[in-house]
């Protein structure tokens, strides 16, 4: 029953591009992309709760992979090679900084995505003497919205069946406490590695699926760490341990900041980190734990 | 003090929702008599300096002006003011996109203006072509225009690339050579990105070209915040000419440096922010001889009037860059809606081959692009003229060498 009902409505979203609006495709797209983007992230971050700021690094990733391919290689290989670049990066960093805690993981993740910007930067300089590249493809933004749909299906679904297997389990008690964890006998190092790769993998997809809609790619715009924060905000404020608690929170947020920069053009930072604080202070777990909660109390009450 | 009762306030409240409501229906009955015009600009994020100095009070002021004056003409001679949508691209690329397609198929705008800096413009080329809109790129520096016009047919643009200011530099610093007033030796530094690169990729054959050595060749990243190693590295060079392909932050760092080093070329050449109307403030009071990217007819009466409208609406000067041309673009446009009107294709056309007369003079583009530009500018007691190309008429004679800070 309750496929059928996802089924629906993702047959519905496939429709969609149908029935709206040039803009309102633009809008799916965002909010389909934000939808993934969250969802890939929490994917790792949220049952660890290692709070990653390296989305964006993984989506740059994405977006240049497909920049210097373009012109080489058929658009499929293209994605493949882009998975595969991303998966490989994601490995090397995973293997040599999840022993990494708290703190220091953040801080390490958000540089990273400077130095991977700045490590192209600096081949772009010294070895092809050009910086900006471009990327014509003749893909439509119906291809784009579907493409992001079906990455963002898989997605959720993919942290569907991991929190259901072994894996999801390991990943919660890693969460939980990692000592507890490695005295169970939970192949620490294994376990984070596997859903960062994958979490990673599916951040740089993203970044390969949005590119061909921005023309021009260089690192200063593919490596925007507003990306990043907007990703850790949306999914912490829907509840990032949460099957679709990223994507309750990408979709409501992507909206109000559309809004936002109809409106109030001049401020819309300042609420941006308004939001932070609110999400951290008064939803902690997300949205769909703190309804949980009222409803719990209400029930209390009640009885 | 007056005492505001319940009932007044009341009173008040009502007769201002009144007051409102007749004025919003005034809109909507005048709303076939409006021309809408739509952007999407960074308010917010990394490309916020560069289109608040440039691109939005520009626009600002052109719309200002053109409904001062009752607004845009169109063909048979009627009045149309004008009414803007606009808004924030946050620097990404991703929100520039769906803005764009927001103001086109949403707001369904008559007009579109572009956003600031050349990966925007490019990431939004696509739609306008989409859409049939005319993009008149101004900000965007680009080698590679004539495939973007062939790619986007209405797609005009207007500030040269990448070549064109290097050339003109070299143009400029070989005339000196053969007169005498310079060695044939150069310190270039670059800094590492788009701009940069595309500057000095050009540069280095056209100055081999003309016989000069390169005695001094470093590029440094963006952010780059401390130059006295440059700086005293290239004191240290004995070239004649400094030339920096750099971004504002580096062009005013370096020349703070080099004051405060006392280090004294006879050529001493910055890029972007060279122009800005704060960089003798910058120099501290002292820029004269400083040559930039850039330069404008710093005697024609109608870049003096343009300067002093601009001063007048926004608090200070434009930069004797950019800016000029942008507003150029917008007198461009009005005057083509004034003789093709608002339909795209034959105001596109009307872009592409009439003449306007503009701040910077009689502009004609040429495929689609504007090629009669300024190169190179020199700080000359305290207004920055255009000293390259040489031969164009408005262009001031270079000072070389350059006198002592």
């Amino acid at each position: 029953m309750k496929v059928l009902l996802i089924a629906a409505g993702l047959a519905v979203l496939a429709c969609a591009p149908f029935a709206v609006s040039d803009y309102g495709l633009g809008l799916l797209i965002g909010a389909v992309t934000y939808v993934t983007l969250a969802s890939g992230w929490a994917l790792f971050s949220g049952p660890t709760r290692y709070v990653s700021l390296a989305t964006v690094a993984f989506y740059g990733i994405g977006a240049y992979t497909v920049a210097v391919l373009n012109e080489a290689l058929p658009y499929p290989l293209v994605l493949i090679s882009a998975a595969a670049v991303g998966a490989a990066i994601a490995l090397v960093v995973g293997l040599s900084t999840l022993r990494l805690a708290g703190i220091y993981f953040v801080i390490f993740t958000f540089g990273l995505a400077e130095l991977v910007r700045q490590l192209i930067t600096w081949f772009e300089v010294n070895v092809t003497g050009t910086l900006g590249r471009y990327i014509f493809l003749d893909l439509t933004a119906r291809d784009i919205y579907w493409q992001m749909l079906a990455l963002g299906a898989a997605t959720i679904g993919l942290t569907a069946w991991i929190n259901r297997s072994r894996l999801g389990l390991a990943l919660r008690v890693v969460g939980d406490d990692e000592v507890v964890a490695a005295h169970s006998g939970i192949n620490l190092a294994r376990t984070k590695l596997i859903a960062f790769v994958l979490s990673a993998t599916i951040l740089t997809l993203a970044g390969a699926i949005a590119s061909p809609r921005f023309v021009y790619v260089e690192p200063a715009i593919a490596f925007n760490p507003t990306i990043s924060f907007l990703t850790v905000i949306m999914a912490l404020l829907g509840g990032a341990n949460r099957l679709w608690g990223p994507a309750l929170g990408a979709v409501p947020l992507f909206l109000v900041f559309e809004w936002l920069s109809a409106n109030f053009p001049d401020t819309y930072p300042i609420f941006l980190g308004l939001l932070f604080i609110a999400v951290v202070f008064a939803l902690p777990d997300g949205i769909l734990a703190g309804l949980e909660k009222l409803r719990r109390r209400g029930g209390e009450v009640r009885a | 003090m007056t005492k505001i009762s319940r009932r007044a306030a009341l009173r008040a409240l009502r007769c201002g929702l009144m007051a409102t409501a007749t004025l919003s229906a005034g809109f909507a009955s005048a709303e076939g008599e409006t021309v809408k015009i739509g952007y999407a600009v960074a308010r917010t994020g990394a490309n916020a300096t560069g289109a608040g100095i440039t691109t939005i009070p520009n626009y600002e002021l052109w719309v200002k002006t053109v409904n001062d004056a009752g607004g845009l003409t169109m063909p048979d001679g009627s009045k149309r003011k004008i009414e803007v949508i606009e808004y924030d691209n946050r620097s990404s690329n991703g929100d520039l996109v769906r803005s764009i397609e927001r103001l086109a198929s949403q707001d369904k705008v008559d007009l579109i203006l572009p956003p600031w800096s050349t990966g925007a413009n490019l990431a939004v080329a696509p739609l306008f072509a989409k859409y049939g809109y005319p993009q008149l790129a101004v900000t965007a520096v680009t080698d590679k225009a004539p495939d973007f016009v062939k790619r986007w047919d209405r797609s005009f643009w207007m500030l040269g690339g990448g070549h064109d200011y290097a050339n003109g530099l070299v143009e400029l610093l070989s005339a000196a050579l053969e007169e005498g007033k310079i060695n044939n030796k150069v310190a270039v530094v670059s800094v590492a990105d788009g701009f940069g690169i595309d500057l000095i990729k050009a540069a280095r054959p056209a100055f081999k070209e003309a016989g000069f050595e390169l005695v001094y060749d470093e590029t440094y990243p963006l952010g780059t915040s401390d130059f006295a190693a440059i700086m005293s590295e290239v004191q240290n060079s004995e070239a004649d000419s400094f030339v920096a392909f750099s971004y504002p932050p580096g062009s005013f760092g370096m020349t703070k440096t080099a004051q405060s080093i006392g280090y004294n070329p006879k050529v001493f050449y910055i890029s972007v922010g060279g122009a800005f109307p704060i960089y003798p403030g910058i120099a501290n009071g002292k820029p004269d001889g400083v040559m930039a990217i850039g330069g404008v007819d710093a005697d024609s009466s109608a870049i003096k009037d343009y300067f002093a409208s601009h001063t007048d609406s926004v608090g200070n000067p434009p930069d004797s860059w950019a800016s000029a041309i942008t507003y150029a673009s917008l007198e461009m446009l009005e005057q083509a809606v004034g003789r093709a009107g608002l339909d795209h294709e034959a105001l596109s056309k009307e872009l592409s081959t009439g003449t306007f007369d503009t701040v910077v003079g009689e502009v004609k583009l040429e495929d689609n692009q504007l090629r009669d530009l300024f190169w190179v500018g020199q700080w000359q007691d305290g207004a920055f003229r255009a000293v390259s190309p040489a031969g164009k008429q408005g262009a001031s004679a270079a000072v070389i060498p350059k006198p002592e800070w």
